[in-house]
This record gives C-alpha cells, sequence and structure tokens, in this order.
C-alpha cells in the first residue's frame, strides 16, 4: 500500500535518508525503529508530504506522491501524528477531532457562513463521526474541554482520535508512547491493536521496545540513515547489526 | 446554546431599535454609524487575524479600495451606488487576491509585510491620481445611497441599513467560525503542519479568509462613502489600518462581539479625548497600554476572565474547566 523505493534525502552534508526501500502492506503493524537521529521521523515527514525526497520514488495506492504536498498526501487518506504533540490548542477536544473530518466533508466559506441546510446536516454527521472518534479512544466525556488543559497521555490519544476520524486506510504514529507511563502505554497498545481491527494500517515510529515488539508484526531498522534490518520482531532482536547500533548501545548510554 | 445564540442576536436587535428610539441627535447616529462602519472592519479583521493568526497591515487600503471606486463611479460617472459598492467588492476581492497569492505562499510575517507596502502603495495612488480621485483635497459630491424611494441621506435613516449590515455580517461571520472551514481556520493558527496533515489546504483557505476579509472592508469603505458624501485619502493612511489591528487586539482576538466592542470604545474614545486634545495621544496610549497589561485577550474575555476568578474565589478555590 505504501511504498518508498530508493528514497534519499540529505540536508547539506548530512544523508538523513540514504537509499531507503520500504514497503508496508495492507492492515498490517509495522514499525520502524532505530536511535535518535537515524531519519525515522525524516522517513515520516517524506511520506507525508512535509519533506520532498532527492531521489526516489514514493507510492501510495499505485501513486506517485513524492513532491505532492501534505494536504494532498493527506486527502488520499494518510494521517498522522507528531513526535511533539500537535493539537489545536484554543479549540476544545471535540473540535479537535471534527478537523479531522476536513477531508470528508464539502462546506466551503460562504455555505459554511449561510449555514445552508446541506451544510447543517453535514455538520450533524461531522460531529456525530467526531464524538465517535473520541469514544474509539475513550475521549468522549472530555469532549467540551479545551484541548490545552489535556494532561500529555490524553493529548497524543487526541491526536490519534483526530486522525481517526479522517478515516485513514494508513496512519503514521510518530513516537506515540513518548512521555507516557506504562499504563497508558498498555492502552496506547491495545488501542493499536484496535486500529488494525478496523482495517487501519499503522506504520509506527516508537522507541519503546516492549511496545514495538508487542504490536509490530514487522519491523525495519534505521540507522544513520540507512536502512539495516526488516524482518518479524524475533528476527530483529537477534540480529547482530541491530544490537551494536540500536538495542546495544541504548542501554549502555 | 442555540437559545443563547438566539438570544444574543436578540438583544443586538433589541438595542439597536432602541437606541434609535431614545436618541434624538444627529450627532449620535453618526458616532453610531462610525462604529458599525468599523465594526465590519473589525470583524473582517478579526476572521483573518484572530480567528486565522495572519496579520494584515493594510486594511485602510482595502477599505479605501470600496470608498473610492464607490465615490468615483457614482460622483463622476453617475453609477447607480449599489451596482458601485458591487464594483468595489469585485475590484477589492480581486486585489486581495492578486497581493495574497504571493504573499501567503510563504510563511511568517510576510502577509504583514506585504499589505503594509500595498497600504502606502493605495495611499499614495490616491493622493497623486488627481484627476480620478480628487487628490489629497478629497472627492466631493458623492450621492446617498436610496432604498427606492427613500433616500438615505441623514445619520438616522442610514442608522438602519448600516447597523442591519453590521447585524448580518456578524452572524455570517459567527457561523463561518462555528463551521467546517471557521475549524480549519482556527485549526491552521494553532498547528499549520497538523492542520495540513488533516487534508486543510492551508495555503487556499488563508486565501479565502483574506479576500473575504477585504470584501468587508470594501463594504464597510462603501458605506463610509456615502455616509459621508466626501472621501480623503487622509482616511485611509497606514495609521488607520494600525488603529483597525489595535480594535481587533483591544475587543479580543478570536471574538466577533469583541470587534464591535473594540470598535466602539476606539471611536467613541477620541471623541471624548477632544476636551483634552493636546494630551490625547498621551491618554490614549496610557488606556490601551493598560489594557493590554491587564487584559492581553482583550475586553470581552479579559472581563470573562475576571468574573471567572471572583466565582472561583468566592467557590473556595475550585477550578473552573
Amino acid at each position: 500500500m505504501l511504498e518508498l523505493q530508493n528514497v534519499s534525502l540529505a540536508f547539506g552534508g548530512l544523508q538523513a535518508v540514504e537509499d531507503v526501500s520500504l514497503s508496508v502492506r495492507p492492515g498490517a503493524i509495522q514499525a520502524i525503529i532505530g536511535p535518535n537521529g537515524a531519519g525515522k521521523t525524516t522517513l515520516f515527514h517524506l511520506a507525508t508530504g512535509f519533506l520532498a525526497p532527492q531521489a526516489g520514488r514514493i507510492v501510495f495506492d499505485g501513486q506517485e506522491i513524492q513532491g505532492r504536498p501534505p494536504h494532498a498526501i493527506a486527502a488520499l487518506g494518510i494521517a498522522r501524528t507528531f513526535q511533539l504533540v500537535q493539537l489545536f490548542d484554543h479549540m476544545t477536544v471535540l473540535e479537535n477531532a471534527m478537523v479531522g473530518r476536513h477531508r470528508l466533508s464539502r462546506a466551503g466559506l460562504l455555505s459554511g457562513a449561510l449555514r445552508l441546510p446541506r451544510t447543517r446536516t453535514e455538520e450533524k454527521l461531522i460531529r456525530e463521526e467526531a464524538l465517535a472518534a473520541l469514544e474509539f479512544v475513550g475521549l468522549a466525556d472530555r469532549a467540551r474541554q479545551s484541548a490545552a488543559v489535556l494532561p500529555l497521555g490524553l493529548k497524543r490519544l487526541l491526536e490519534i482520535a483526530r486522525a481517526y476520524a479522517s478515516r485513514p486506510t494508513l496512519l503514521l504514529l510518530d513516537e506515540p508512547a513518548s512521555g507516557l507511563d506504562a499504563a497508558e502505554t498498555d492502552r496506547l497498545g491495545e488501542m493499536i491493536l484496535a486500529l488494525r481491527e478496523q482495517g487501519i494500517t499503522v506504520l509506527l515510529v516508537e522507541h519503546d521496545m516492549a511496545l514495538t515488539m508487542e504490536v509490530a508484526e514487522e519491523i525495519a531498522v534505521l540507522n544513520y540513515g540507512r536502512l539495516i534490518a526488516q524482518g518479524p520482531p524475533r528476527a530483529i532482536q537477534k540480529h547482530p547489526e541491530v544490537i551494536a547500533a540500536y538495542l546495544g548501545t541504548d542501554w549502555q548510554a | 446554546m442555540k437559545g443563547l445564540l438566539v438570544n444574543r442576536w436578540g438583544l443586538f436587535a433589541a438595542a439597536v431599535l432602541l437606541l434609535a428610539g431614545v436618541l434624538k441627535e444627529d450627532y449620535y447616529f453618526s458616532l453610531l454609524n462610525f462604529i458599525g462602519i468599523h465594526t465590519l472592519l473589525v470583524v473582517g479583521l478579526n476572521l483573518l487575524m484572530g480567528y486565522g493568526g495572519q496579520i494584515s497591515l493594510g486594511h485602510a487600503a482595502f477599505f479605501g479600495l470600496g470608498a473610492y471606486t464607490s465615490g468615483v463611479l457614482t460622483a463622476a460617472y453617475g453609477v447607480n451606488p449599489w451596482l458601485a459598492l458591487v464594483a468595489g467588492l469585485i475590484i477589492a476581492g480581486a486585489t486581495a487576491f492578486l497581493l495574497g497569492v504571493p504573499a501567503l505562499k510563504l510563511r511568517g510575517y510576510y502577509l504583514a509585510m506585504a499589505t503594509l507596502g500595498f497600504g502606502i502603495i493605495v495611499f499614495i495612488v490616491l493622493n497623486e491620481a488627481q484627476p480620478l480621485t480628487g487628490g489629497p483635497s478629497g472627492l466631493a459630491g458623492i450621492p446617498s445611497l436610496s432604498l427606492g424611494p427613500l433616500a438615505l441621506n441623514t445619520p438616522r435613516r442610514l442608522y438602519f441599513l448600516i447597523w442591519a449590515t453590521v447585524g448580518l455580517v456578524m452572524a455570517l461571520s459567527a457561523n463561518l467560525v462555528d463551521s467546517r472551514l471557521g475549524r480549519a481556520l482556527r485549526a491552521l493558527h494553532d498547528s499549520e503542519p497538523a492542520a495540513q496533515s488533516l487534508a486543510v489546504d492551508t495555503f487556499a483557505l488563508k486565501l479565502k479568509v483574506f479576500i473575504w476579509s477585504a470584501l468587508y472592508a470594501s463594504l464597510a469603505g462603501s458605506l463610509y462613502a456615502h455616509t459621508l458624501n466626501f472621501i480623503a485619502p487622509s482616511s485611509f493612511t497606514f495609521m488607520f489600518s494600525i488603529k483597525l489591528v489595535t480594535m481587533v487586539v483591544l475587543g479580543g482576538m478570536a471574538s466577533i462581539w469583541g470587534s464591535l466592542l473594540g470598535a466602539a470604545v476606539l471611536t467613541v474614545l477620541p471623541e471624548l479625548l477632544t476636551a483634552f486634545h493636546d494630551y490625547e495621544v498621551v491618554i490614549f496610549g496610557a488606556i490601551l497600554m493598560a489594557v493590554m497589561i491587564f487584559l492581553p485577550r482583550g475586553l470581552v474575555r479579559g472581563l470573562l476572565d475576571l468574573w471567572e476568578f471572583r466565582n472561583y474565589k468566592r467557590q473556595g478555590g475550585r477550578i473552573p474547566v
């Protein structure tokens, strides 16, 4: 469903992503791991249009998407969360989720200002679907609160709900467990599995190894912008290069 | 919520009618008319700036485009004032489009810079294009508006037109900010990347709202021209653009009703301060500073906050959420 073919990007002299080929199967939960600065987030930015590759192709559902603007890629059904939570702080929890429905609704400025019957119907649907997304992550009872006052764990859940409300076929989660305590991380793991149950393909960047090993079926390992290993969790855990580059050094640090 | 809104608009209409019944002198109607015209400008600027986070320092220019299109077409060419008003909307909208496309492509304060320059250019053109605009000495002989046989040639008659327009524009704007694109606009203000990741075409949306707010300004300009029957470039200066920004901030960013209050306070204040005219600027500045320091979210929100804080202390410190 998402395929990166020989993708490269350098920032000046720094080769952030080098000749990476990666393919995400529909219906899978796939993870990308690697040390800080390995290019994981850069890869996410490439897949979602926030960065354009200097070489290589990115194909989503048969269309080449490299270099397209983020909103156009999102319109195809790729949603994402951010490493540093990016909520709409001056809006309520419900309104945040309602923005998620933007992709699937149509009202323009004029019909919004005039509140035509068609627009009212659409608004009602937006509200219902947004509430359903909040229920999915367990935030429905906070719908009227300001998004800014949520604790971090719930902010991350709201970011997922917002992305979920856009009914994506592919969801990219950028370090969703960072800053979460053990109980919250468990809840997140269940959430990721539930997303897959709903037919959403999940691509995950994560440092929490326990979580990654538990939910991911396939793990790709990046180091210095290059893909050094790819395979199921068990194989990755034993991979000598991965232990040297990541699992090992991370513990020593 | 819905009942509350109905009440608000009902109260608004009642207040407009009540003032019309109570007030006798033309002076007060004139003053209220200017408040109304300023409110149109401030609501538009607030959509762009308060809700969307995009600063325009050239809104006086769109106001001037509307005023001069109406003024020149009606005074010099005898065009029907309502047609001239529509022509003003088209010209202001097209200008906003041409200015917005390059300026909004860039991130940061490029719109502020571009509109600042644009405002100064328009001011110079209004002064220099003497054969068309009358130059610095102004353009006289602008006819009044009329509704069928009724000539809107007194402040009192204009009052109803202007405040019906204000009510309509405020209602449309309140609907807008609570609609799909209104939410997208507020969203891009908070986090542009997150909005884009949810399929919001942020460039297109900023451009649309910029044009939309220029249309409000042009509408205000046309009404202004027909209210005064005379216009001069000195009404459309950079300082006036700054004053509009101040009205937005004073009333409250991202507040439709705050826009009305900000426009009202900063329209009435200079009138009250004429008695101190040597110190007008000083007093004006001091009041502004005080509001900025003590009510940074503007008058409406600021007073609401104070009210909530009082309740909060009364209830023994329970944090209101």
